[in-house]
């Protein structure tokens, strides 16, 4: 079970595998007219391939609507997949239904964006909290109450709010509350989906540090689903990035934001912004044009291509694979930045503005 | 007005400026007792210049922006103090007069553009219907110009899109939407509160230059409200730091990010996991929450979450500090004195940073 021979977060990669997703697909379905015929499917997520490994930080970064959340309801299992196959510690739960999930729903967890609607305003913190408790019939040492009232104190809340109900707390608190519910189980993987970007500045820091701890302490492996790439840079040990339903590259910490090899990642960080005057006339940001492709109708072949500056005829006609370019480092493109040229066979490519 | 070439803002109450705010009180009467949701917040912009607020939720940035634009709905809100604009002291108009400076002399960007969009009427009829009531032209005229404004903020195809209603849109074209429609009649003064908070970086970046490329064009004073200090850092000539209401901190960007002085712009500074440096291992959070504007903390509102509170014998406890200038313009509501915060800067913030 715990690999305790490796020592600390250093040799993680020794580590095994504790989440494996191959050929992930979700297509939602169109549905018009009298028969309900489908017509055309949002391609949300579209043949993705990861693996998480124990005790590690994985993130999904990405644009809105390119998949990263309806990835994360997969393979908590809230929604079922269209196609591909999800492995969790060696059991395939790809098509599990919702009795046979439910002991596995100790394990994962998930902790969503908004700390206001994820939380029922008609109970009382001790219920929510105490939930995960009596869904799956397990009686914690030394009764619930008690059992709650170490969660709240774990998240830093003061264990006696157990009577309070969620109204009467800060984003910032609900947002602990939503923790503590997650972590009543000790599950072993935790998806958080965006937990940090409903809050304030100077909260999101102080949950960021409650997330590392927590991991640390109960040695918790999690999924992070976020848009923000500084806060995704500061916890995550890899990072995925992924556009119009299909990762486009993936890789450790340094090496993504060291060497970024797809264009699309590199745009990503050129477009953020840095709190630094000095920076703000030398700096040379890439503008993509417009706006993301709608995923019932993607682009063919490389989805990146209509908005990418290095595209190239090949772009348009052949998917580029994902290809680990570095060790460590899987990139989908024909062009890469930071690394030779990709491309299968034909003239050489002078990639162009 | 005149172009100053004073590049600091001077004390408040300064003279001269396009726009100047001076001592505004914004408070609301409410069941639970006087919402002081700004406390005597004097600021000042020039054209051409862009002021960012910074603050975190519940900090009186918002409200500050709809009182200069008279929003407020008659007999919810006690405001007074002075807003000038252009010399003219806008809360001694009538609301008549008020309304119809909106649209001409000023303009509002707002950060959720679905519902500040009506939904019943073409994008193009709103911007049409601003510019017949500022302008003496037909409606063709009118539509023309409006075709104009979609083109120029970068929407696709605007002879169509201009027939569109605002779900038709995306999410960035909707937020360029909005900003078309603020600037269909060249306003002098253009308030755009968080108006990229709902997009992604990539829409972000391209609404920012945006932004800047048409104030250079129009000459406009620019008030940017946000939370993000990387936004500010993009826009900003100066900087308004907001929390509880009132000014802590009031310079050039500058200052603010290169020596601030005050603790609670170290905090924001220190939460946000900075993309442009190292990472470090652990960010530098705020403890605590922002207060209750019902219940404003006596003294220094800042006090209980400030890590250098004793350093001033009590006296944040019992007395509010002045915003009082440094000397170089810039402006510091703290009762540390000034080689201190700027030995405390030194020393113990910027290395974390």
């Amino acid at each position: 079970m715990t690999v305790t021979e490796t020592t600390g977060a250093t040799d993680r990669r020794e580590r095994e595998d504790l989440l494996t997703v191959t050929g992930l697909v979700r297509h939602f379905p169109i549905r018009r007219g009298l028969m309900q015929r489908q017509v055309a499917a949002v391609q949300a997520v579209d043949g993705i391939d990861f693996t998480v490994k124990r005790g590690e930080t994985l993130s999904l970064v990405g644009e809105s609507g390119c998949g990263k959340s309806t990835t994360g309801r997969l393979i908590t299992r809230l929604d079922e997949p269209t196609g591909g196959k999800i492995v969790f510690e060696g059991r395939d739960i790809t098509h599990l239904g919702d009795g046979q999930m439910r002991p596995l729903r100790r394990d994962v967890q998930i902790i969503f964006q908004d700390p206001y609607s994820s939380l029922n305003p008609r109970h009382t913190v001790g219920k929510i909290v105490g939930a995960p408790y009596r869904l799956q019939h397990v009686t914690p040492e030394g009764g619930v109450k008690k059992a709650v009232q170490a969660a709240l104190e774990l998240v830093g809340l003061n264990p006696e709010h157990y009577n309070r109900y969620p109204h009467e707390f800060s984003g910032g608190q609900r947002q602990r509350i939503g923790i503590a519910r997650t972590l009543a189980l000790k599950p072993k993987l935790i998806v958080l989906d965006e937990p940090v970007s409903a809050l304030d500045v100077s909260i999101q820091a102080q949950v960021v540090n409650l997330l590392e701890d927590l991991q640390e302490e109960l040695d918790l492996t999690y999924v992070f689903i976020a848009h923000d790439l500084s806060v995704v840079r500061h916890v995550s040990d890899r990072v995925a990035v992924m556009y119009l339903g299909k990762i486009v590259e993936i890789a450790d910490r340094e090496g993504l934001y060291g060497r970024p090899m797809h264009p699309y990642t590199t745009a990503l960080m050129s477009a953020v912004p840095v709190p630094d005057t000095k920076r703000r006339t030398q700096r040379d940001r890439i503008r993509l044009q417009g706006d993301v492709p709608s995923p019932i109708n993607p682009p063919p072949a490389c989805r990146f291509h209509t908005r990418c500056w290095k595209a190239q005829d090949i772009c348009k006609t052949q998917e580029p694979p994902l290809l680990q370019l570095a060790p460590g480092h899987e990139v989908a493109c024909h062009f890469p930045e930071n690394a030779p040229d990709q491309k299968p066979s034909g003239t050489p490519a002078d990639a162009t503005a | 007005m005149t172009l100053t070439d004073q590049h600091r803002p001077a004390p408040s109450p300064r003279s001269g400026a396009f726009l100047e705010v001076r001592d505004l009180r914004v408070h609301f009467p409410t069941d639970d007792g006087l919402v002081k949701s700004v406390d005597g917040l004097s600021f000042g912009v020039d054209r051409g210049k862009t002021l960012g607020i910074v603050g975190e939720s519940g900090s009186g940035k918002s409200v500050t922006s709809m009182s200069i634009m008279g929003l407020h709905k008659p007999g919810t809100a006690n405001i007074s103090g002075e807003i000038l604009l252009d010399g003219k002291d806008l809360l001694s108009c009538s609301r008549e007069e008020v309304r119809r400076m909106r649209g001409k002399r000023m303009a509002m960007i707002f950060q959720d553009p679905l519902s500040a969009m009506h939904p019943y009427y073409t994008v193009g009829n709103q911007i049409i219907e601003a510019y017949k009531i500022h302008n003496d032209v037909s409606t063709k005229q009118a539509r023309a110009h409006a075709i104009e404004m979609l083109d120029r903020v970068g929407i696709p195809e605007p002879h169509r899109r201009v027939d569109a209603y605002p779900h038709q849109y995306s999410g960035g074209m909707r937020q360029r939407a909005m900003i078309a429609m603020a600037l269909s009649c060249d306003p002098d003064l253009l308030i755009a509160d968080e108006p990229t908070t709902a997009l992604d970086v990539t829409v972000q970046a391209q609404i920012l230059d945006l932004i800047r490329d048409l104030q250079k064009e129009f000459n406009s004073a620019v008030i940017i409200i946000t939370h993000d200090l990387g936004v500010v850092a993009e826009l900003a000539d100066d900087i308004l730091v907001m929390y509880a209401g009132r000014a802590v901190e009031y310079g050039t960007a500058e200052h603010i990010f290169n020596e601030p002085e005050h603790p609670y712009t170290w905090g924001l500074l220190g939460s946000m996991p900075r993309f442009d440096r190292d990472r470090s291992e652990r960010l530098v959070p705020i403890k605590g929450t922002p207060p209750s504007l019902i219940n404003v903390p006596p003294g220094c509102p800042f006090h209980p979450r400030c890590r250098f509170e004793k350093n001033t014998d009590g006296l944040s406890q019992r007395e509010r500090p002045e915003l009082i200038d440094n000397g170089q313009g810039h402006l510091v509501a703290c009762h540390m004195p000034q080689s201190q915060r700027q030995q405390i800067w030194r020393d113990e913030i910027q290395p974390l940073l």
